[in-house]
Formats: C-alpha cells, sequence, structure tokens
C-alpha cells in the first residue's frame, strides 16, 4: 500500500513536471530554465505546507507518502536542475547558471518556509 | 556530433532536461512551435515520463527506507540520492546528446521520469527548513550548501569524464590507434634486431 501511494505519486509528479516545463518553455523561451525553477519552488512550498499540517496532525502517513514522497519528490528535481545549470555554464552563460543556483535555492527555501509558515496559520 | 545533437534535440516532445543553452534554443523552437501537430506524439511521452517518475520515486522512498534519516540528524539520504542522480544525468545527457541515437522515449522515461523522479528538490530544501527550526542550524547550513556542491560537481565530473571517454574511444577507431602500434611495432622490431644480432 506504501510503495502503491509512493508510485502513483511519483506517476502524477513527473509528468506535471514535464508539462509544465513544456509550457513555460514555450511561453518564455529556452534561454533560462523557468519550467524547472517553477516546479521546484512549487513542490517546496506544497511539501512545506504539506509537512507543516502532518505535524500539526492534520495530514495522514498515507496523504504523506503520496503527496509529500511521491507527489512532491517527483515533480521536484535535482538532477535536471543541476544539468540545466551545467549547460548555462557550458553554453557561455555562467552568470545565468549562477543565477539560477542562487535563485532556485533562495526562493526554494523561502518557499518552504513559507508553507510551513501557512500550514501553521492554518492548523497551528 | 552537431548533426547529432540537433537530431536528439528537434525532437518536438522534448523533456525538461533539454539544453538550455542560449545557442540551442533557436534551432528547436520551430519544431516546438504551434504548426506541429501536439497530440499524435505526446501521449507516449507522458506516459514514459509518468512511469519513469514513479519508478525514480519508488527507489528514492526505498532508499528511505534502507538509510533512514533519525530527527536532526543530517540528511545523508537524500544527499547521495541526488548526488547519485546528478552523477547519471550527466553521462546519460551526454552520451544521448553526442554518441547514442536513442529511442525518442529514452530521454523521457529515464532522464525526465527515473532522473527527475528519483532526486528531489522539495525534500532537500523542507529539511533544510526542519533542521533549522529543530535548532541544528548548523547541520541545516552545512547541508545546505553541501547538496548543490555535491550535485554540481557530479554533473561537471561525470559529463566531462564521459566525453573525453567518447574522444578516446573516437581516437582509437580513427588515428590514436595508428600512434600506439606505430611505437609498439617500432620498439619490438628492434628487440628483435638486437637479439637476431646476438
Amino acid at each position: 500500500m506504501n510503495w502503491l501511494l509512493v508510485l502513483l505519486g511519483g506517476a502524477l509528479g513527473a509528468p506535471l513536471r514535464y508539462l509544465t516545463d513544456r509550457a513555460l518553455r514555450r511561453r518564455f523561451g529556452p534561454h533560462f530554465p523557468w519550467g524547472t525553477f517553477a516546479v521546484n519552488v512549487a513542490g517546496c512550498l506544497a511539501l512545506g505546507l504539506l509537512t507543516g499540517a502532518a505535524a500539526a496532525g492534520a495530514a495522514s502517513s498515507d496523504l504523506r507518502l503520496f503527496v509529500g514522497t511521491g507527489l512532491c519528490g517527483a515533480l521536484t528535481t535535482y538532477s535536471t536542475f543541476s544539468y540545466e545549470t551545467l549547460r548555462l555554464t557550458e553554453e557561455g552563460a555562467p552568470l545565468l547558471g549562477a543565477a539560477n543556483v542562487a535563485g532556485t535555492l533562495a526562493a526554494g527555501i523561502a518557499a518552504a518556509f513559507a508553507g510551513a509558515a501557512a500550514a501553521g496559520a492554518l492548523w497551528g | 556530433m552537431e548533426a547529432r545533437r540537433s537530431r536528439a534535440v528537434n525532437e518536438p516532445v522534448d523533456p525538461d532536461v533539454d539544453p538550455v543553452g542560449p545557442g540551442e534554443g533557436g534551432e528547436r523552437d520551430p519544431g516546438a512551435g504551434p504548426p506541429a501537430p501536439p497530440a499524435r506524439g505526446e501521449a507516449p511521452v507522458v506516459a514514459a515520463v509518468a512511469l519513469g517518475g514513479a519508478l525514480g520515486a519508488a527507489a528514492r522512498y526505498g532508499a528511505s527506507l534502507l538509510w533512514p534519516t533519525p530527527d536532526g540528524a543530517f540528511p545523508w539520504t537524500t544527499l547521495a540520492v541526488n548526488a547519485a542522480g546528478c552523477a547519471v544525468i550527466g553521462a546519460f545527457m551526454v552520451l544521448l546528446s553526442e554518441e547514442w541515437s536513442a529511442h525518442r522515449l529514452v530521454r523521457p522515461f529515464f532522464g525526465t521520469g527515473v532522473l527527475g523522479g528519483f532526486t528531489t528538490f522539495s525534500t532537500y530544501a523542507v529539511d533544510v527548513r526542519q533542521l533549522a527550526d529543530a535548532g541544528a542550524g548548523r547541520t541545516a547550513l552545512a547541508y545546505l550548501g553541501l547538496t548543490p556542491l555535491v550535485a554540481l560537481a557530479a554533473v561537471w565530473t561525470t559529463a566531462v569524464a564521459t566525453r573525453r571517454a567518447l574522444a578516446r574511444g573516437r581516437s582509437a577507431r580513427t588515428g590514436g590507434g595508428a600512434d600506439g602500434d606505430g611505437d609498439g611495432t617500432g620498439a619490438g622490431a628492434r628487440d628483435g634486431e638486437g637479439e637476431a644480432g646476438t
């Protein structure tokens, strides 16, 4: 059952990342990996919210496995983030690469804090 | 090499691990533009990403069960998972773009799905927050800084190593191999001559 929840969450999260990336790539162009940035920040916000809800006893362990480990885990990615940073640097845009790292880290951590704070306000 | 790369890149259904460098976007855009019928090839790609994502997430879950991280401890398991995923994607993408003309679903399945689902940014960020919240500020900072360093070092190392290995393989097949042969026969011939003389 636990494995099934993680598998299902992963089967939703990864295509959601793929489709978001495609949509943002079409809209904003390929010069900066906005898609990966967006899913990573959104996933941090959602997981922060879920973890905060769980700490307040408002989220079951099943929900944490499905939405947390499966969906948010597969929606967000470190491998693509790193690879895209490497590509930016190799293609002669090291400043964009550095901005990708700094921006993703700052926004992702801030989103995790914001999600937890929102959970505290809702269920705390 | 350029021909191989642009063939891979021009597929109308690019996973999110596409090269995003300024030089490459222009040649890919026409393929992804409105005239392309999006419905035809789309469903198998999304399905491949979903299947890969499910497997990658399950593998990460398995790792967390095998090597659980106690509350307040440094999340070595997530760090190792992310580092491993970054190391593999560096080699995989170089192989795919420079050497290997793979089936069009290989990249969505393995790169976007499996590796993207295996590695995680959300758990990393939320663990940083939880460590900071639990009063383990130093551990939080160490984890915050170490993960991107290890991840970038991993992807860079494997990408460079794979490119070098491919270049060595190519030169061995063409000019490089003859060079080694020449040395060997030269030395052998000289030795043989010496022996014959004595």
